[in-house]
């Protein structure tokens, strides 16, 4: 027990810290303590393929069981942690279950913000966070013909697509004067709001919703900032999520945007580490402190961690990358526009396949692509390798961008 | 179920059956084959489940679309003509024995 790993929370991060730190020869038991009932699963189909019908809940383990039980990870799963004493060195579940730990991983996530709004009860008032949300906004398409999207952020506007793409009566609203506000450029929200009204998607900027009318405790209608009325018989609510702190608050830990760690991701508690979405971590390519909502930041962190869990410090420091499905358009997107001074576009919007290059002074920052995953690829090493181009060159399509990184290293591939 | 057989760099072997309709990436996941990343989940965003399908299997299988044409340009390791993304080749009955190598890297 002095030496058992515990991790709390059971998503991609959780995943992959056990893994990590097991390819890292960390020998020790391992727990995973997870509040969900199924094993770690693939969150971004749900609110692509799975909503769609098209990706299935068999396929959506980031591992089998069997991974779990032969590399010694135990599952405890539909189990809540109430408590960290971080002194007596161990925590305790909902139901009292006293569990010690060597070391304490908190994967322990983001939950839905909600609107403040009267009616947000509603039935048929719904968030994608989880399976179980995905499993019950699935269930309820058949029976819905219109329905609004409170939030124009990715979640929201992938689940608007989909909603068109099963011809129902969409409306996004979003309360800021354009889209993907926190997770992309004007240039590329611009080109996703024309995508989704070509679809016949109603996007509203600058509008809130005010309140939720229902019948019989069901939505009916949703009132906005602006006094007009919006028929829905659902309402998928995606404004953002807020970090799940309030276990390491309790247990004394320093939550500032998040549950605050260094660039091993480790709290001020040495035994103690954070990751994923919770984590308020020193962003090595962002050179600032910040919170990352991704799979990749996730899963990267995790493999930080694990590696320093096991005995070998290993500092994160991965360049951040995104990506979004929505329709047939392909968004990726790397690096972090936060702070950049200025932009060039290569190619053409009207195309439907262009990137944008974003410059923090003259230091290369982020690429955003759409339906050009081989310029997002070599945005990715362009980035890795601190490589910068002009804006001139990037504009240029005839720039051969690739000539601007070393030549790969590494073994030759296998005959 | 089909069998898939990896094919380490060090020229280890691992064989894997697979259900009909999940992809060589889930496979080699699910099964914890080393080498394959699968950042993204299998949407072909990250290219991070490279693999060099053996050269008598190469025909067998359907041709990769444009996305995964380009994702394959930045692969970490050489891209080689038998280059393909795990996640997007989905396994059929006709595919056991399907033999695929690992690169020597990912990322």
């Amino acid at each position: 027990m002095d030496q058992d790993l515990v991790i709390v929370g059971g998503s991609y991060a959780a995943a992959q810290v056990a893994a990590s730190a097991r390819s890292a020869g960390f020998a020790a038991p391992i727990r995973m303590i997870s509040a969900e009932l199924d094993l770690p699963y693939q969150r971004p189909p749900l609110s692509k393929g799975f909503l769609l019908g098209k990706v299935d809940a068999k396929a959506l383990p980031i591992r089998h069981e069997a991974f779990y039980r032969d590399n010694g990870i135990d599952m405890i799963l539909g189990t809540a942690v109430a408590s960290i004493d971080r002194a007596g060195r161990s925590v305790t579940t909902a139901a009292g279950n006293r569990i010690g730990y060597g070391q304490l991983v908190l994967a322990v996530g983001a939950r839905p913000r909600l609107p403040p709004v009267p009616g947000i009860d509603l039935d048929g008032v719904l968030v994608l966070r989880t399976l179980a949300d995905a499993v019950h906004l699935r269930d309820r398409l058949p029976a819905v013909t219109t329905a609004v999207v409170i939030g124009g952020g990715f979640i929201g506007l992938e689940v608007a697509s989909v909603l068109a793409m099963l011809g129902k009566t969409v409306t996004v609203l979003e309360a800021e004067d354009r889209l993907l506000g926190r997770g992309a450029g004007a240039s590329l929200a611009d080109y996703v709001m024309a995508v989704h009204r070509a679809r016949g998607v109603d996007i509203r900027l600058r509008t809130m919703a005010s309140r939720l009318e229902g019948e019989g405790g069901r939505v009916r209608s949703v009132v906005t900032s602006d006094g007009s009325t919006i028929p829905a018989d659902l309402v998928v609510v995606g404004i953002g999520v807020v970090p799940q702190t309030a276990l390491a608050e309790a247990s004394g830990l320093a939550c500032s945007g998040g549950i605050d760690v260094d660039r091993f991701a480790r709290t001020a508690d040495p035994t103690v580490f954070a990751i994923g979405d919770c984590s308020w971590h020193p962003g090595a390519f962002a050179r600032r402190s910040l919170r990352l909502e991704s799979v990749q930041h996730a899963q990267d962190q995790a493999k930080a961690a694990g590696a320093t869990i096991a005995g070998r410090p290993t500092p994160y420091d991965a360049v951040p990358w995104f990506w979004s499905d929505q329709y047939d358009v392909k968004l990726q997107m790397v690096g972090l526009i936060h702070g950049a001074t200025h932009h060039a576009v290569r190619g053409a919007a009207a195309g439907g396949r262009f990137s944008v290059f974003y410059w923090h002074d003259d230091r290369l920052v982020a690429i955003e692509s759409v339906n050009r995953p081989a310029e997002h690829m070599m945005g990715r090493r362009l980035l890795a390798s601190g490589t910068t181009v002009s804006p001139a060159e990037a504009a240029d399509e005839g720039f051969d961008l690739a000539a601007r990184i070393a030549p790969k290293s590494g073994a030759p591939p296998p005959a | 179920m089909p069998r898939i057989v990896f094919i380490q760099p060090d020229g280890q072997q691992v064989e894997v059956t697979a259900s009909v309709g999940t992809s060589v990436m889930q496979a080699a996941v699910h099964n914890n084959v080393r080498g394959i990343d699968a950042d993204c989940g299998g949407c072909c965003s990250c290219a991070t489940c490279h693999i060099y399908v053996e050269d008598a299997f190469v025909a067998r299988l359907p041709a990769p679309d444009g996305m995964e044409d380009e994702m394959l340009t930045g692969t970490a390791a050489e891209r080689l003509p038998t280059s393909r993304l795990g996640c997007q080749i989905s396994i059929t009955d006709d595919m056991d024995g399907l033999t695929v190598r690992v690169p020597d890297r990912q990322v």
